[in-house]
């Protein structure tokens, strides 16, 4: 088959949807337009049971109890706020600190130092070199002021996935609600909110081949029962916990994309994985110091993140970016000029963290497309280190850190 | 963020990429910025000892594509110019005529700086062979 440019490999920061999703959806729109919460007519019973079924799918996908426990939201960002604020917010009696790791997306991060502004302590505790969070570090971070643990289940830029149920187990045992970031994980690998002891989780449809604009967040019905105080006031929808109208078209293809997910995810992963691995040693087998980010096997199917020594990560993308669109860790290509700080959380210096690369492949990704990426990654590295001093330095022996660089 | 065209020219064909030796006469050297900032530039310059004038210019760069664009750039420039001439090329210069956006202006201050260090490093060599002249 012939390729099409671009190749679309950023399927971390969002995919396209399934046209079965899109197909769902489009009824919803035009002739099933009820509210909801219109409880008297036709059109709102034929729209809550839209709702509801989409609930059930996507209760299924994270193995949850009660359809009931899922909470529809905007997308994983508003998920994660109300989940991290509303714990805040209803246990402040209980206690005011939070632990989370230095990984998380910004998202999570930004909503714990905004808690630190108004009077709650958090401790980001460090991951190991491969990504994992060490236990023995968590159980220490927690104090008995702690009324809360949000941790990503896997990571959004190495595809790290933690032992959440080991983290689960732990947070049982100090009776604190667990939080569980899943943006990346939900529809991709299993994940199973009563196996891992998990009491809140957040996901989003646009990552698992849904519509943007729609989120969940699991929320604990039982054992323990989980209160959240709401951000959004208003009518009351989703038990109290989120008012507004439900965007209905939305939920449906969310349940939908789900739905799918849980079918083909064993046979999806292993393909991806497949394709990943085989990109991975044909980058790594023919470009020296070039380093793989992340830990080798706990790691997201589509997931493939490589720090190029000597070059610059967007330097890379420029020279891919006519055909493919991938993403990197530096800080070029981010809104904030810092290079990637998970890359850095690793224990990478700087440089290697500016040098990052992610490759994130998805359903409609082909064998053909991971070849061609594959090839022009190597030819673009090794084009650019003949034009890098640093590569030029290193080949005269000369030790990097030796030099005492004059930054601007 | 789209890239002006002269950058995508310069990154896809970037000019004198390359080395000249470091204690060759006549070669004045400049390396800027730093690994964990993610730029390094690598400015050279030969100058003619007789006529004082830039012959030939070579750079290598580990940055972003604007990085790139904007040494290659003050590697034409410089070719042809007197060192004193050199000395006038300014980051501003090369902001114009690359179209670089605001967040890219320091990749041309950091050109602009490599410049300034392969001229002064060249100057350097020469007070220092011209002392030796001098003096036998």
């Amino acid at each position: 088959m012939a390729l099409k440019f671009p190749i679309f490999m950023d399927s971390q920061s969002t995919t396209p949807a399934d046209p079965r999703v899109v197909e769902a959806m489009i009824p919803y729109f035009t002739e099933k337009f009820g509210h909801p919460a219109s409880r008297n007519h036709s059109f709102g019973w034929e729209a809550e049971t839209a709702v509801d079924r989409a609930r059930e799918q996507i209760a299924k996908v994270i193995g949850a109890r009660d359809p009931k426990e899922v909470i529809f939201t905007s997308g994983g960002t508003e998920s994660i706020n109300l989940a991290v604020k509303g714990v805040a917010e209803m246990y402040r009696e209980k206690g005011n600190h939070i632990v989370t790791t230095a990984i998380e997306q910004r998202a999570s991060l930004d909503v714990c130092k905004r808690l630190e502004r108004h009077g709650y302590e958090v401790t980001y505790i460090p991951v190991r070199p491969d990504g994992l969070v060490d236990l023995e570090t968590l159980r220490q971070a927690i104090t008995d002021k702690t009324i809360l643990i949000s941790i990503m289940l896997a990571n959004n830029e190495i595809g790290t996935i933690q032992d959440i149920a080991a983290i689960g187990r732990l947070a049982k045992e100090k009776g604190i609600i667990l939080h569980a970031d899943a943006t990346q994980a939900v529809g991709k690998i299993p994940v199973n909110v009563e196996a891992a002891g998990i009491d809140l989780l957040s996901c989003t449809a646009h990552l698992i081949y849904g519509p943007k604009g729609v989120g969940a967040l699991y929320v604990r019905r039982k054992a323990p029962r989980v209160r959240i105080a709401p951000l959004i006031d208003g009518g009351g929808h989703e038990r109290g916990m989120r008012s507004g109208t439900l965007p209905v078209p939305l939920i449906v293809g969310f349940g939908r994309a789900a739905e799918i997910c849980g079918e083909v995810m064993p046979e999806e992963g292993l393909r991806l994985a497949g394709l990943r691995d085989r990109l991975q040693d044909m980058i790594l087998s023919n470009v020296d110091e070039a380093y793989l980010n992340g830990h080798p096997e706990r790691r997201l199917p589509h997931n493939l993140n490589i720090s190029f020594a000597y070059v610059e990560g967007e330097s890379v993308l420029m020279g891919l970016n006519k055909e493919s669109a991938l993403s990197s860790g530096s800080a070029c290509t981010s809104s904030t000029l810092e290079p990637s700080y998970v890359i850095g959380a690793l224990g990478a210096s700087a440089e290697l963290a500016h040098s990052s690369i992610r490759f994130s492949l998805h359903r409609f990704t082909t064998a053909e497309e991971v070849e061609h990426v594959g090839a022009r990654t190597i030819e673009v590295v090794k084009r650019l280190r003949e034009m890098s001093p640093l590569y030029e330095l290193a080949k005269e022996g000369v030790d990097l850190k030796s030099i005492h660089w004059k930054a601007e | 963020m789209a890239y002006s065209e002269k950058v995508v020219d310069h990154y896809n064909n970037p000019r004198n990429v390359g080395s000249f030796g470091k204690d060759t006469p006549g070669v004045g050297t400049g390396l800027v910025g730093a690994p964990e900032c993610g730029d390094v530039m690598k400015l050279q310059i030969k100058v003619n000892l007789d006529t004082g004038v830039i012959e030939d210019a070579k750079f290598k760069t580990f940055g972003c594509g604007s990085a790139i664009a904007s040494s290659s750039l003050a590697t034409e420039w410089l070719k042809g110019k007197t060192v004193d001439e050199a000395a006038k090329i300014k980051n501003t210069d090369i902001v114009n005529e690359l179209k670089l956006p605001p967040v890219k202006i320091h990749c041309s201050v950091l050109a602009e700086d490599a410049i300034k260090a392969a001229l002064a490093d060249y100057r350097e060599k020469q007070a220092v062979a011209d002392a030796r002249a001098s003096s036998t």
